[in-house]
């Protein structure tokens, strides 16, 4: 099913109005189906620019094609996403918005970036290779530059001395470290972070965890965190999104989810989540 | 029956020859083979040139190839010789498997790869030539290798259009001193000479490439 044209250039409210606390991310009426299956239903929400938002929610609740949604690895049912004040799964064309191109999508992604929860770094490249790669070919700077900065990265992620390893030869924790730093060098405005630490022996979480708190101390990232580590989500996050059938079931500060939380469904997941633990 | 060394000397020069028509017909055979294969692997993954592709794949193989080699060297203006027919027809017969190889590869590549590719926005072109590629042909190398000694094995074949490689010269010097046995015992020496050196060689490619 194509997603169809939207008659109005308007954005939602609040964006393209030039206003300086205007949301980075806004999704407006956002449905997301797979076949018949409907994952995202009539999805409205905004995320502030240098906002830290982690989404919470049952398994199959659509977090993780929220993010995807985010990184265009999936197209928008219905509904439009705006980044910037700008269309981004959809473009302007006349006095229409109609679904983005190839091209425009490429454009506009280069602000966002990712870290999967299975790592995909490039085992037929170094560890450096991985992090220059995309600001080299894509970003184009110069090899030099690019080397500098991924070696600063890695002695941020504390791996300095991997800069020329291969992938196999790393522990997942720090495949998932070198990740993070490939990701942070195309400079993204926006990090999407999908359940980075779920495929961890549970010895190496801490350690990823830790880098994604420096990242969120040092600099004003807007991230948008999967994750079932509740307490890095109370450390580091603005704001909490309960997800439930594709919609927000409750929303909140940290405080307010994991201490009083207000909705039946967010208490029973909660409830489940620290009963796995 | 002694074994004549003089006579076999004698006939060397035009058993090397033969030697040199098959190793010709097989190198550039095989470049074509696996520069076409992989461009139909690649060309083949756009939706309408896809099934199209491949048709004319399920075609050549499943057309014997020395009918593929008479109907095209038939059908080719008669300045194009027999040997040129060869090389291309047996090239574009290989690319058939190859691209299936090739394929294979390709798919064997895990979706996060190419998804990690698109997040970092990365053009297709680097997509293909800097992760996905380098990935799938190092576990196809061995598969690649054998439609290699395949190839090598099929040249004789190039006879119907008159190409006289290493077999077909020996046959010819052969039987027209009644030597039969020593000028296939020498053939089969030649075809040590360089089997087993592209095997060694194969075999090498295969353990550099298999540690990833
Ligand atoms: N490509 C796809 N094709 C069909 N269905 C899909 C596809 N991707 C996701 N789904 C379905 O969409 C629903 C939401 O999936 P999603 O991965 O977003 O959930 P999630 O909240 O991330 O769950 P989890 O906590 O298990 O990761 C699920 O029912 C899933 O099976
Ligand atoms: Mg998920």
């Amino acid at each position: 099913m194509p997603p169809s044209d939207i008659p109005a250039t308007e954005g939602p409210q609040g964006v393209g109005d030039g206003s300086k606390d205007q949301p980075l991310i806004v999704f407006d009426q956002v449905v997301k189906r797979f076949g018949d299956l409907t994952v995202l239903d009539h999805l409205d929400f905004s995320v502030a620019p240098g906002e830290r938002v982690t989404l919470i929610g049952p398994s199959g609740s659509g977090k993780t094609t929220i993010l995807r949604l985010l990184m265009t690895l999936e197209k928008v049912t219905e509904g439009c996403i705006w980044v910037g004040g700008e269309p981004y799964s959809h473009m302007r064309r006349g006095g229409h918005l109609t679904p983005a191109g190839e091209g425009y999508l490429r454009e506009r992604r280069k602000r966002v970036g990712m870290v999967f929860q299975q790592f995909n770094l490039f085992p037929n490249m170094t560890v450096r290779q991985n992090i220059i790669e995309a600001p080299v070919h894509v970003l184009g700077t110069s090899k030099a530059e690019a080397n500098a900065r991924a070696v600063e990265l890695l002695d941020m992620v504390g791996l300095g001395d991997k800069i020329d390893a291969h992938p196999t030869q790393l522990s997942g924790g720090q495949q998932q470290r070198v990740a993070i730093a490939r990701a942070l060098a195309m400079q993204p405005e926006i990090l999407l972070l999908d359940e980075v630490t779920s495929a961890l022996d549970p010895e190496l979480v801490a350690g990823v965890l830790d880098v994604l708190r420096e990242i969120a101390e040092t600099t004003d990232i807007t991230m948008l965190c999967v994750t079932h580590e509740m307490g890095f989500a109370r450390d580091v996050s603005h704001r909490v999104l309960m997800f439930d059938q594709g919609q927000i079931a409750e929303e909140g500060t940290p405080e307010q989810i994991f201490g009083e939380p207000k909705e039946e469904r967010t208490k029973s997941f909660l409830r489940s989540v620290l009963d796995n633990e | 029956m002694f074994w004549d060394f003089q006579w076999t000397f004698e006939v060397l020069p035009d058993l090397l020859r033969g030697l040199g028509v098959t190793i010709q017909v097989t190198v550039v055979g095989y470049l074509i083979a696996l520069i076409l294969g992989l461009l139909i692997a690649i060309v083949r993954r756009i939706p309408i040139f896809g099934s199209v592709l491949h048709a004319v794949m399920e075609f050549i193989r499943t057309t014997p190839l020395i009918i593929q080699l008479v109907f095209v060297f038939l059908l080719a203006p008669s300045t194009v010789s027999g040997l040129t027919v060869g090389i291309i027809v047996i090239g574009v017969h290989y690319s058939a498997y190859t691209a299936e190889v090739y394929r294979s590869g390709i798919e064997g590549v895990a979706k996060g790869q190419w998804e990690a590719a698109r997040a970092l926005s990365l053009p297709g072109r680097r997509t293909w030539g800097a992760i996905v590629l380098p990935q799938a042909i190092r576990k196809v190398i061995p598969a690649l290798g054998n439609y290699l000694i395949a190839m090598f094995k099929d040249t004789p074949l190039l006879l119907a259009i008159g190409v006289t490689e290493l077999l077909t010269e020996a046959q010819r010097v052969g039987s027209a001193s009644f030597r039969i046995v020593e000028a296939y015992t020498a053939v089969g020496l030649l075809f040590l000479l360089v089997s087993v050196p592209s095997a060694i060689l194969i075999r090498r490619l295969e353990r550099r490439y298999a540690a990833v």
